[in-house]
């Protein structure tokens, strides 16, 4: 997968609500398609779908030996995409800072403009 | 001191940042649309913002240029407004303009940009989404504007911060 393939898939990866949970579920161990199918109102195909995508997008990994084929967290991956949120955040974050110390600037002022069109 | 800010991914073409402020609705709305204000705060560590035209209406144009203070180099956004509604919502459609920075990427697609306000006891919340038109313009700013060259920048930030403290 080229990086910008790999961002796609793990943009789409957490893009969704269950898998985000999923997610958060096997960070606290690793876990069956039974056991990540109930706390979740779903069936074990739409899970399996979901597992789907995140296998591809390596976020999770399972081992092919045995019935229960656990699910695990391939926390690498996600550092990646947890990275990039992060970098972008910071980006913002420094602005908003900026923001923060020009509006205690302001109020200090008198309203220089009631209306904006 | 608010809460930092906070980034989710809404869906694979978007990115959304929510960050409250301490300040009324009408005076964050103004720091984002008055173009004396936004040179002040919306940046980057060792780039001025010589170039901040804004035309708030919709269909109404802006251009915002920077400049790094070490080489001169320049890089920008431009783009047209698509919905105004003042104090609580402005939409954008954003396009890149590489400047002469090294790293060139395409320009054709823009970046909606929608900037929300809400106010409650005093205290604004501000939700901007940024949808991209497409895959190729999420990785293009992804692989530009929103790692590397910004990161460069940053080393300098705190020399901004020092400056502006004095």
């Amino acid at each position: 997968m080229t990086p910008s393939e790999r961002l796609d898939a793990t943009f789409a990866a957490l893009a969704h609500p269950a898998r985000r949970a999923i997610l958060a579920r096997l960070a606290t161990g690793e876990a069956s398609v039974n056991e990540l199918a109930e706390p979740f109102d779903m069936s074990q195909p739409a899970i399996s779908k979901h597992l789907k995508v995140l296998g591809r997008a390596g976020l999770i990994s399972t081992d092919i030996d045995g019935q229960r084929r656990p699910r695990r967290l391939e926390p690498k991956r996600l550092e990646e995409a947890v990275d990039w949120i992060e970098r972008h955040r910071e980006i913002w974050e420094q602005n908003y800072q900026r923001l923060d110390a020009l509006l205690e600037e302001l109020k200090g002022k008198p309203a220089k403009s009631e209306r904006t069109k | 001191m608010p809460k930092p800010a906070e980034v989710t991914l809404p869906s694979d073409r978007e990115v959304r940042v929510t960050r409250t402020f301490n300040a009324s609705r009408q005076m964050v709305w103004d720091a984002h649309t008055q173009p004396e204000l936004v040179p002040k705060w919306q940046g980057y560590g060792g780039w001025d913002m010589p170039v901040c035209d804004m035309d708030i209406r919709v269909g109404g144009k802006y251009r915002w240029q920077w400049k790094s203070r070490e080489d001169g180099k320049q890089f920008g956004f431009f783009g047209t407004f698509t919905e105004v509604n003042a104090p609580s919502k402005i939409t954008h459609e954003q396009y890149y303009d590489p400047g002469d920075l090294d790293f060139a990427m395409p320009v054709g697609d823009p970046c909606i940009v929608s900037l929300e306000l809400g106010e409650h006891n005093g205290v604004t919340t501000l939700v901007c989404n940024m949808a991209f038109a497409s895959k190729e313009a999420r990785d293009a700013a992804v692989a530009t504007g929103m790692t590397d060259g910004m990161e460069y920048s940053y080393t300098r930030l705190d020399d901004l911060f020092a400056r502006k403290a004095a």
